[in-house]
This record gives C-alpha cells, sequence and structure tokens, in this order.
C-alpha cells in the first residue's frame, strides 16, 4: 500500500521533473487539454510567463536560452496552440538552440481520430526538432522529460518536442527521475581525434593566407577565449558568420566583422583570396559561400564542427576534426607552430582600411546611424536581438559585438516576428542587461501583441523600430532585380507610439538625427517598456551586397 | 551508382516516419527498403538501397542517417564482402511458343515455378542482384505482366 500513496499524476510528474531540471521559467499558453498540467502549475515554484501568442512562447523560450545557454521550455496546448509553436521550434531547429516545447494531445483513446483541437503533433515536427516523443503511459514520463533534456542540451543541440495526452496527465505512476540518461544510439563526440588535431596543426604551421572563419557553434560551446587564444597565436584575421557574432570580440584588431551576403567587404576579400580556412562551428551556408565553385578556390579547409553531417555538405573538407569547439581549440592551440602572415595581414589591414562599413551621412535620420548611436550609448554592453531583413543587417553591421550571446537573431530560419519575443525571454535570462530589439515596421507587427507580455511582467525591454514605411529587405530585392516594382512591400502602419500607449507601455518617435542619442538615453532612463518609432530614411539598402548566387567577392554598393 | 547500407535502429513506433522523411527532405532516392526485426527484439534492421549521384551525397546519406537519434549503427557495404538476397515474384505471359524457353530459364536460374496457368506463370526468384536482375533482363522478353519484390537484404560475410 505503502507505494500506491507515493504515485503522483502525469501533471505532477510534469511539474517535479521540471523543477529537477532545474527550469526557472517556462513560457507558454493554457488550452483544454493542458488544464491538469496549469493546474498544477498555479502554485509551482516555477516562473510562468504567459505570451499572447504560442508562437510568442517558443521564441521567448528560444532567447532565453541564447542567452543563458540553458535549456529553453515552452508548452502550449494541442492542435493550433501547438502548430502555433510550429515557428519557434523550427527557428530554434535552425539555429541549434535547446528547447523543450511540450505540447497537450487529445486523449490517447482519441489519437487518430480527428477529434476536437487534435492534430498530429510528432508528425508535424519531425523534421523540425532534434527529436520528439509521443508520450503513451505515464510511467514512461519522467523517464521521457530526462531524456529529452539531455538531448536538446547536449552533442548539436536543438529542440525537443513531447506531446502529452491528457489523460497521461492524468493518470498515476510513481516518481523516479533518472540520474543519469544513457541513450545506447546516442553518443556524441566531444574530444577531436589527436591524429586530426596534429594534421590541422601541420597545415596551418605551413600556411601563408590563413583565415578563421567562426559560427554560432563557437557560441555554443563557450569557445571564445580558446578561439581568440588561436587568432593571436597564428596571427589570423578572424571573420564570424551572422550567428558567431560576439565569439570573436569585433573591436580586435584580427576581426573582419562578419563575411557572406552583407558582410564585409574585406572580410569576403580575405576568406576568398585565403589558403587556409580554419572553420570551427560553422557550416558554410549559402549565405556565406555565395556560388560554391567559385568558393575560396586557393584554401585548404579544417572544418571543427560536433555534427559529421555539416562536414563536407557544401564544401570539400581537407581536414575534418569532430567534436566540442572548446575541447578541440584547447588542444590546437597547444599543438601549433605560427606560421609568418606578416605580409598577409598587411594585405588584410589594407582592405580593411580601403573597404570601410559607409552609409551617407547627410543630414537625413538613416538607420545605419540609429544602429550606431544605439552601440555608442549602450558601449557595446547591451544584448541586441533583431527582426529579419535589413534591420537585421544593420543590426549586424553597425553594432559592434564584443561578447558571445549578445547577438540574437534567427540566422537559419530567418523568422520574421522573432526579435521582440526573443528580447522578453532575453531579458527574463539576464535581468540585469540591457535588451534591445532592433526591428523593422513590419517584422515588428508579427509579435506586436507581446507588448502587452512585456508590459504585464515589468520587462524594461527596448524596441527600436527603424521604420522605413517598407518591408525593406524584399523592397531592396525588388528595386536591384525587378524594376522598382514595389509589389506588396510597402506599408501603411499604425500609429507605433499610441500603440505603446495603449499596452501600457512608452512610445517615442524620433524623425531627426539630432533627437537619436537622446531618445536612446531616455528609453534607457525609463524602467519600463520603451518602444522607439524611428522614422528613418525609407529607400536606404544594406550594402555591400552580394546578388544570390554570385561569387562572394562580387559585392554590390558600399564600397570605395 | 547504386550502394547497399545497413542500419541498425531502435525498434519502436515512429523510426520508419524519420527514416522516410530524412530521404524525402533532403531530395535522397531510395531504390528499396527492407526492414525487420533482428535477433534482439529491441533492435530492427534496415537494409536501403540508394542511388547517390556522387561520393557527396553518398557521405551525406550516410552521416544523417546517423544523426537520427534511434538509428544505432550505419554501414556502407560498398566494398564489402556480403551475402544479398532479394526475393522477387513474376507473372510472365505463356504460351505454346514459349513454355519451353521459360522452363528452361527457370531451370538455368535458381527460380521456381510456382504455378503454371493457360495464359501466365507466376516464378519465384530468390537471389543476389545480379541474379535477380539477369532473371528480370531475360523474362522482360517473354512480357512481364506483374513484377514484386522485396528489396534487398544482406549480411556480411
Amino acid at each position: 500500500m505503502a507505494s500506491f500513496d507515493m504515485k503522483i499524476t502525469g501533471a505532477e510528474i510534469f511539474v517535479q521533473a521540471l523543477l529537477k531540471e532545474n527550469v526557472k521559467v517556462l513560457f507558454g499558453y493554457p488550452g483544454g487539454v493542458v488544464l491538469p498540467v496549469f493546474d498544477k502549475l498555479y502554485d509551482a515554484p516555477i516562473k510562468f510567463i504567459l505570451t499572447r501568442h504560442e508562437q510568442a512562447a517558443a521564441h521567448a523560450a528560444d532567447g532565453y536560452a541564447r542567452v543563458t545557454g540553458k535549456t529553453g521550455v515552452c508548452i502550449a496546448t494541442s492542435g493550433p496552440g501547438a502548430t502555433n509553436l510550429v515557428t519557434g521550434i523550427a527557428t530554434a531547429y535552425m539555429d541549434s538552440i535547446p528547447m523543450v516545447a511540450f505540447t497537450g494531445q487529445v486523449k490517447t483513446s482519441l489519437i487518430g481520430n480527428d477529434a476536437f483541437q487534435e492534430a498530429d503533433v510528432t508528425g508535424i515536427t519531425r523534421p523540425i526538432t532534434k527529436y520528439n516523443y509521443l508520450v503513451k503511459d505515464v510511467k514512461h514520463l519522467a523517464c521521457i522529460i530526462k531524456e529529452a533534456f539531455h538531448i536538446a542540451s547536449t552533442g548539436r543541440p536543438g529542440p525537443v518536442v513531447i506531446d502529452l495526452p491528457v489523460d497521461i496527465q492524468n493518470a498515476s505512476a510513481e516518481f523516479k527521475y533518472p540520474d543519469v540518461c544513457k541513450i545506447r544510439s546516442y553518443n556524441p563526440t566531444y574530444f577531436g581525434h589527436p591524429g586530426q588535431i596534429k594534421k590541422a596543426s601541420k597545415l596551418i604551421a605551413k600556411a601563408k593566407r590563413p583565415i578563421i572563419y567562426a559560427g554560432g557553434g563557437v557560441i555554443i560551446s563557450e569557445a571564445n577565449k580558446e578561439l581568440k587564444e588561436l587568432a593571436e597565436k597564428i596571427n589570423a584575421p578572424v571573420t564570424t558568420t551572422l550567428m558567431g557574432l560576439g565569439g570573436f570580440d569585433e573591436r580586435h584588431k584580427l576581426s573582419l566583422g562578419m563575411l557572406g551576403m552583407h558582410g564585409t567587404a574585406y572580410a569576403n576579400y580575405a576568406i576568398m583570396e585565403s589558403d587556409l580556412i580554419i572553420a570551427v562551428g560553422a557550416r558554410f551556408d549559402d549565405r556565406v559561400t555565395g556560388r560554391l565553385d567559385t568558393f575560396a578556390p586557393h584554401a585548404k579547409i579544417i572544418h571543427i564542427d560536433i555534427d559529421p553531417s555539416s562536414i563536407s555538405k557544401n564544401v570539400k573538407v581537407d581536414i575534418p576534426i569532430v567534436g566540442d569547439a572548446k575541447n578541440i581549440l584547447e588542444k590546437l592551440n597547444k599543438a601549433i607552430t605560427p606560421p609568418d602572415t606578416k605580409a598577409w595581414l598587411k594585405q588584410v589591414f589594407d582592405w580593411k582600411e580601403k573597404h570601410p562599413l559607409k552609409y551617407k551621412d547627410d543630414d537625413k535620420l538613416r538607420p545605419q546611424f540609429v544602429v550606431e548611436k544605439i552601440y555608442e550609448v549602450t558601449k557595446g554592453d547591451a544584448i541586441i536581438t533583431t527582426e529579419v531583413g535589413q534591420n537585421q543587417m544593420w543590426a549586424a553591421q553597425w553594432y559592434k559585438y564584443t561578447s558571445p550571446r549578445s547577438y540574437i537573431s534567427s540566422g537559419g530560419l530567418g523568422t520574421m516576428g522573432y526579435g521582440f519575443p526573443a528580447a522578453i525571454g532575453a531579458q527574463l535570462g539576464k535581468p540585469g542587461k540591457l535588451v534591445f530589439d532592433i526591428a523593422g515596421d513590419g517584422s515588428i507587427q508579427m509579435n506586436i501583441q507581446e507588448l502587452s507580455t512585456a508590459v504585464n511582467n515589468k520587462l524594461p525591454v527596448k524596441i527600436a523600430i527603424l521604420n522605413n514605411g517598407f518591408l525593406g529587405m524584399v523592397r531592396q530585392w525588388q528595386q536591384l532585380f525587378y524594376h522598382r516594382r514595389y509589389s506588396q512591400t510597402e506599408l501603411k502602419n499604425p500609429d507605433f507610439v499610441k500603440l505603446a500607449e495603449a499596452y501600457g507601455a512608452v512610445g517615442l518617435r524620433i524623425t531627426k538625427k539630432e533627437d537619436v542619442v537622446p531618445a536612446i538615453k531616455k528609453a534607457i532612463s525609463i524602467d519600463n517598456t520603451v518602444l522607439l518609432d524611428f522614422v528613418v530614411e525609407p529607400e536606404e539598402n544594406v550594402f555591400p551586397m552580394v546578388p544570390a548566387g554570385e561569387a562572394i567577392n562580387r559585392m554590390m554598393g558600399g564600397m570605395a | 551508382m547504386k550502394h547497399t547500407i545497413q542500419a541498425l535502429v531502435e525498434n519502436r513506433f515512429g523510426v520508419l516516419a524519420r527514416i522516410a522523411g530524412l530521404f524525402s527532405a533532403r531530395g535522397f532516392n531510395i531504390m528499396s527498403l527492407a526492414v525487420g526485426e533482428t535477433e534482439d527484439p529491441s533492435v530492427s534492421c534496415l537494409t536501403l538501397v540508394v542511388d547517390a549521384k556522387d561520393e557527396r551525397i553518398l557521405d551525406q546519406i550516410k552521416k544523417q542517417l546517423h544523426k537520427l537519434i534511434d538509428v544505432i549503427t550505419v554501414l556502407d557495404l560498398t566494398g564489402k564482402d556480403f551475402f544479398d538476397r532479394e526475393l522477387m515474384l513474376f507473372k510472365v505471359d505463356f504460351t505454346k511458343e514459349n513454355k519451353k524457353d521459360i522452363e528452361e530459364l527457370v531451370k538455368k536460374s535458381s527460380a521456381k515455378i510456382l504455378e503454371t496457368k493457360d495464359s501466365y506463370v507466376v516464378i519465384e526468384l530468390c537471389s543476389d542482384q545480379h541474379a535477380t536482375l539477369a532473371l528480370l533482363e531475360k523474362l522482360k522478353s517473354f512480357g512481364i505482366k506483374e513484377l514484386v519484390r522485396t528489396g534487398r537484404i544482406a549480411i556480411v560475410k
């Protein structure tokens, strides 16, 4: 009889398991088939953030994960609740973000019957999750949650979905939370092969024009110190991907900033002319390589990545090293003989001087100026989240990222509406930090309802809308490649200041250059959610730009 | 080029869907797929014949398969010594004129006639990829009415 007393419901197991996983914040939205869980959450010691749309719950959990390095957790009901999470889950999947998403499901006897609010969530999320579960027996629930957190946060991280039928939430089982999790078919490699590391060090010693190309893997593995050591030891320039921003201090003289489609000219020239690319936690995405058959024709490639399937997927790699970037760089740094890169660095610095990023510095209010001033006022110490499009690229180009987990952006999926809910998650993850969402007037409206979440939770997130009255990036492509036929890209917007006020936030409109700095300072001084509506030059373009499918040293615009 | 790939996977629901999903999402072609429980009931063995245009695609197929959490091991049988078998059932046009030829052909290969009707004959062949292909080619000239096959299975020597 004693064992009978120790049984608890699936809903209680859910709460207990989250406590065991040290979950402090849960993002979500209630609904019919998750009522048992929400009843247990009512007095559980877990902070619950009620978003105003499930998509925002997933993005907020993702933003929380990106700034803390911990696993983000969200929950929604079955059917539409679950499908609303899908964009957020796919966003996390593309950027390798650890997340566990719970979805309610109709009771097991109804599954497959097209029941009310039923959707095949494991089916829908299979290609956008690292793994997913449909819980069929309450006895398995604790173990499944343990596995889910383990899978989400280890190896190449990613989202895991647990589909939890309502009858499982009500059924009872003994709660035994496993201490360790062993999955025989899942054993990520952390330590690089010593032979490969040795080969890499030999290649580095012989290099004349080496370049380090660092991606999001550096942030995930927290290898920024080791990366800096490598760069300084071998005297090689460092370029990062969008996901890698903050992995290498952009004020460092060896920093070339971001490469690729909207990267700096000097980063693109350098990678094209290099004779050795040391890729660390990056995956040679098409936005980085441009036309593949012309990419870095003289370069040998060392590729350090935890995911073997990223290696030689797009470009052929000479020396693959599978494992955790931090571990591998530590070992590699010990094995290195520095090459002579004096002549190469002279060339690179020459490009850097001749082809800086630039914009027209006249009396018009330009978006680049706004981002630059946000950088100056915050001294590079803020967490910047972005939406997607021009705002994202300007935020990448004109703010200097100095530390990891400070640029939070949907890189792989390119999800509009990501930045604001991610800023909410980021603020909860780092309560003492200043969080800025650099937004566009299009993107912000995809999750503008979250003003309610931010205000109600007293989150002093700042939103800087670079308001150009257009879906700017699409408009830019239409201007450059579709003869200025602005098909469905002009936006008639609401009064964002009034909108902010209606939600209980503070709204400020800025139309003049000289008002930018005072407005940013004012926003920072206000202990509330603040929306800054920067009315900027409508037809400003993001340059340089490599047209899709071109070689990445064939850049348009912004060149000296 | 065709490659035989064998994967040991967790024997649980949804695994086949993951593998099928992986192939369709990445545009890989599956020529045949055979799956069944192994000596360990918790493990299924999956034998895939894939058509990979080049080494890079083959490499990706293997890596992506291995990346699936439920996949325990992936073995590429290309260049390895192995026995392979496939079971094929044919329904072939049968006339007075070709009766002898068909019977002779069946006798020469290791095939078997399961049933003879007025207009057709049902032939069974369980053999390796070379024998199955050879018989298939030869039977084409007699007019194949129907063909079903299990897909290749294999075991390393």
